[in-house]
């Protein structure tokens, strides 16, 4: 702990090798973030972490800290930029709340709430996308998959390597590694951390959507930039009784 | 002291907003001193006369839907898009990544246990557009309240602060898109 950097004005140290985010997050200074979680390697998929260094934009969760550095996580602007970041993510998938079981444990509707976002002033593509509801305890819903590639990063590091971003561009998709492209023929359960990590509704555990009503789940209690990026505390659809645990990237 | 003239309606929604509206309960006798309600389903006053404030339900799915929008944007100061439906379009437009013909299809003539299948065909029917869309599309909006539906309480609050000549704001806690 020899280095020294500024992040809000304040004088932190930090190891080498940590990223600006790893050093706000051990301050417990919330940046907004959907694709990162500390369990793995950063992407800077999403772009909500960008902060502002020295007076340029970066992604939080892959740049180095480094000696004398001057970050600025929370302004205006970087407000705008994530509330328009945010609206575009909404504008590209098929993004329905009232009719999502996700809803209110939804960290992209919580990541909404937190920037202010009323409506989207981008255009709504409703793009076509198919839903794989073959598995016996886990859904995929690719209308509310906001390619974060967490599940891809959590099934390689779980050694079953399960799913992989396709495509390119407007065209690219979550697919599943399989003969078939289904997730029935991969061996996925509801318990891998593949299934639990999706920040939204893309990855569910079937028959679990509603055991929480709406108002009292988790960003009914509170805001995301006070409570973190909470994930659902799921029933294991082996037992009535065992439970999954939920999980806080924070 | 003239009253400020306000008018609702729904287009493609489920009158859930206007539902929520009706939970301000007696506050709705107080507000009443300071508004009145022209077009609207409290009056059953069916074409827009000038306004102040508008608050539009529902998004665009037919003709009828735009026309009504187009009529309310000409006759209103202010324009508010309430609930989901108006903001994104809402549950319609799940039917937006599905072709409108295969839609009407398989209502009404592929769908079990229809009998005479036909697809409604009356002219006085508006025609349905391809897709739902979400009413700023179409007009400009002044102010978005969203929710499914919107709390009474927000939409009181809404109401109240143009009533009082101030830019209205919703608190970043209170937003909700369920």
């Amino acid at each position: 702990m020899s280095q020294v950097l500024t992040i809000d004005g304040k004088d932190l140290a930090f190891d080498s090798g940590d990223t600006l985010f790893d050093v706000a997050q051990a301050q417990g200074i919330y940046i907004p973030h959907l694709c990162h979680h500390p369990d793995y390697p950063p992407q800077g998929n999403c772009k909500l972490c960008t902060v502002d260094v020295d007076g340029q934009s970066k992604c939080a969760c892959t740049t180095q800290a480094e000696t004398g550095m001057s970050v600025q996580t929370d302004s205006t602007t970087l407000t705008e930029y994530r509330r328009a970041l945010t609206e575009l993510l909404f504008s590209e998938g098929n993004h329905h709340c009232p009719g999502c079981e996700r809803s209110g444990n939804c960290q992209l509707q919580a990541t909404a709430y937190a920037q202010g976002m009323t409506y989207s002033s981008f255009k709504l593509l409703n793009p076509q996308r198919q839903i794989d509801a073959s598995h016996p305890s886990v859904l995929l819903d690719r209308d509310r998959c906001i390619l974060c590639g967490l599940c891809v990063r959590a099934s390689a590091q779980e050694g079953k390597h399960i799913f992989t971003i396709a495509g390119r561009g407007s065209d690219s998709t979550l697919a599943v590694n399989s003969d078939s492209g289904l997730l029935a023929d991969t061996n996925l359960s509801a318990e891998d951390r593949a299934t639990q990590v999706c920040p939204v509704g893309a990855l569910m555990v079937k028959q679990q959507g509603f055991r929480i009503p709406i108002g009292q789940r988790i960003y009914d209690q509170g805001t995301i930039d006070d409570l973190g990026n909470r994930r659902p505390q799921y029933h294991s659809p082996k037992s009535k009784t065992a439970r999954i645990a939920g999980d806080s990237d924070d | 002291m003239t009253k400020v003239r306000v008018s609702t309606c729904s287009l493609a929604g489920c009158f859930g907003c206007h539902m929520s509206f009706l939970d301000v309960d007696e506050r709705l006798v107080d507000l009443l001193e300071r508004v009145e309600f022209n077009r609207s389903p409290l009056t059953d006053i069916k074409a827009c006369e000038s306004c102040d404030i508008g608050f539009i339900e529902g998004g665009l799915c037919n003709q009828e839907n735009v026309e009504v929008l187009l009529q309310f944007r000409k006759q209103c100061r202010y324009l508010v898009a309430v609930g989901a439906c108006a903001i994104n379009g809402g549950i319609p437009a799940m039917r937006n990544s599905i072709p409108i013909s295969d839609c009407l299809e398989e209502v009404y003539l592929n769908g079990k246990g229809l009998a005479n299948q036909l697809i409604p065909n009356d002219p006085e029917l508006p025609r349905l557009l391809n897709q739902v869309r979400p009413i700023h599309e179409a007009v400009k909006i002044d102010y978005f309240l969203p929710g499914c539906p919107p709390s009474a309480d927000e939409i009181l609050n809404m109401l109240q602060q143009i009533v009082d000549g101030n830019e209205p704001s919703t608190s970043h806690k209170n937003i909700r898109f369920d």
